[in-house]
């Protein structure tokens, strides 16, 4: 049953479990398209997560108390509530090479091939259970247990934008350059974070993600061509 | 257009944030003192979340190249203008040529520099704060540099009433090197064990050297965690004020922190209380003292009504409504009525 916490005097926390579960996260989905289509006045953000919702709000347009009561009648309707689908993003990743520096290792490392780990990371449908830690880093669950890799003991100081990698259970996209200690498999020409581009980031909470491998040529193209909206497959709704 | 011929110790420009983006992961930055921002742009005519100049323990020095009314708040940076002292918390103008400075904060630690009209910076997701960690918003993404001009938007060199717009002193919060700053408890609380939660609301906390817009590391006695917790959680949403608690040392996370994380989260600062914590420097003292969320709203609803009525003092007055009078000619029912109003005075 899912619990409403009081996460400041100007936010409540939605929680609906305490797990990493599909099941969990489809419920902080519903919770969250249901929310934003009750329209309360005085909610400014919702910011869905593995397992909860924060609803940020200004106390002075509405209270404590009210909001509680409002999102508990949303809870209580909430298995009565359709769920349009999240959409779906392909992401275009070129494996190994200078763009994938670690691929040979973690080949290495289970005991295949390259082509072995770039087959098994592009199989899975993944599903991108929120966003955090950097603009638009998707939290990605789904990785096959055959490829679980630890991170590398020396962190780099600087990993380009684009980079896909593994660390432990875990795989993701660095959206932008940045410190870091996962092992990078390949990288992907795809802008998912541009600050300047009217939809900063391209994927949302809840949206399902696959990964297919290009060549060298088309990494260039789709890089030059940079229309990243042609790889999402919007939903209904956001959220 | 404004240049910074000294760029302090670290100066950016802020506004409210970026609201809404949280759930893309992108930190809402913003100014660490909202109550001192708004202030600011209320003396000069603007909107509360106007972006500003927010400087930090060694200010900027800025030349105006055109007149401009702007007003400093927050912490006392001893400003003076073209080396005459001015008043924190009053609307001036400057003419061509003038020269702002902010030397060094005496109370507080952050000042605010609100200019009539505006920054003429671009918006980036909505905002012109500045990100510091991603590169983004504000000058170019980065803290003013010695040499940086910005242009202003839509300056105004005269504005109504211009000696009554000052904020009176008892009005203004008291910032200090001790201070006690308000909570409410969660979302994690229970993560924390009843010694842990009294140890944290007794004792006196240091604001700790290792402090930037992301977090301020409170140096002081450990929170120890409830049985049965290791100190993660799946990670959620952090607040502003938020009070996480990593190898059991709190961290208020700010302005700059990142949208989510994997520590557990004992309370948050209260919103009217932020800006005193947001005015400390490394070494002074801080101390915490838990309230309701029902508490901590009232409070943050009288401090909203101190901008509301400032505001409302330093709109332009009303103009006189047109008195109604004069002659009409109106048909009703085919026949014509010659009907002449005049406004009539009580005696």
């Amino acid at each position: 049953m899912a619990r409403i916490l009081t996460s400041s005097d100007c936010s409540l926390c939605v929680e609906f479990g305490n797990a990493i579960s599909e099941e969990i996260n489809k419920q902080v989905r519903s919770f969250t398209v249901a929310v934003e289509a009750a329209q309360i006045e005085g909610i400014t953000e919702l910011v869905p997560t593995y397992r909860s919702v924060t609803v940020h709000y200004r106390p002075e347009i509405i209270g404590y108390a009210r909001l509680y009561e409002k999102l508990n009648n949303i809870l209580n309707d909430l298995t009565a509530a359709e769920i349009p689908p999240a959409g779906e993003i392909r992401v275009p990743v070129l494996y190994g090479g200078s763009h994938g520096p670690d691929l040979e290792n973690v080949a290495k490392l289970h005991d295949m091939t390259p082509e072995e780990v770039i087959k098994i990371h592009t199989a899975p449908v993944y599903l991108n259970y929120m966003l955090g830690f950097l603009p638009g880093f998707c939290y990605l669950g789904g990785l096959d247990e055959r490829i679980h890799t630890p991170r590398l003991t020396t962190p780099r100081v600087s990993i380009p934008a684009g980079s896909v990698g593994i660390a432990g259970s875990q795989t993701g996209i660095y959206p932008l350059t940045s410190p870091g200690g996962w092992q990078l498999i390949g990288q992907t020409p795809l802008r998912l974070y541009d600050p300047k581009r009217e939809k900063a980031i391209l994927v949302d909470a809840g949206m399902t993600m696959k990964f297919y491998p290009i060549d060298e040529e088309e990494y260039e193209r789709i890089r030059r061509e940079n229309y990243p909206e042609e790889y999402t497959q919007e939903g209904g709704q956001k959220a | 257009m404004i240049s910074f011929r000294k760029k302090g110790l670290l100066t950016t420009v802020q506004d409210f944030g970026r609201i809404g983006y949280q759930r893309y992961g992108m930190p809402v930055c913003g100014a660490m003192d909202h109550f001192a921002m708004a202030l600011a742009n209320l003396l000069v005519g603007n909107p509360r979340g106007e972006a500003v100049v927010e400087a930090t323990v060694l200010g900027p020095t800025i030349v105006f190249d055109e007149p401009e009314i702007f007003a400093v708040t927050g912490g006392d940076f001893g400003p003076t203008l073209n080396g005459e002292p001015i008043e924190n918390s009053r609307a001036y103008r400057a003419e061509a040529g003038d020269t702002l400075a902010l030397p060094m904060a005496k109370s507080g630690a952050r000042a605010y520099i609100a200019f009539a009209g505006g920054l003429d910076l671009e918006e980036v997701m909505g905002s012109r704060s500045t990100f510091l960690k991603g590169g983004i918003g504000g000058l170019d993404g980065k803290p003013i540099q010695d040499g940086s001009v910005i242009g202003l938007r839509a300056p105004i060199d005269d504005i109504w009433d211009l000696e009554e717009r000052f904020v009176p002193q008892e009005l203004l919060p008291k910032y200090g090197d001790e201070v006690e700053v308000r909570f409410t408890y969660g979302p994690q609380d229970d993560l924390f064990s009843p010694a842990g939660k009294r140890t944290f609301t007794t004792s006196e906390y240091a604001l700790s050297d290792k402090s930037d817009r992301m977090g301020f590391r409170m140096d002081g006695p450990a929170v120890e965690r409830a049985a049965g917790s290791d100190g993660n959680i799946i990670s959620d949403g952090i607040c502003f004020g938020a009070i996480q608690v990593t190898n059991s040392q709190p961290i208020v996370m700010m302005a700059d922190r990142q949208t989510t994380g994997g520590y557990p989260k004992l309370g948050c600062v209260i919103a009217a209380d932020l800006p005193l914590l947001a005015q400390l420097k490394a070494g002074d003292k801080v101390r915490f003292r838990p309230v309701s969320a029902a508490t901590a709203q009232a409070v943050y609803r009288r401090q909203q009504k101190i901008l509301d009525k400032l505001e409302k003092r330093l709109a332009l007055p009303e103009p006189e409504p047109e008195p109604l009078c004069g002659r009409f000619l109106i048909r009703v029912n085919g026949v014509e009525y010659d009907i002449y109003l005049e406004e009539q005075y009580d005696a």
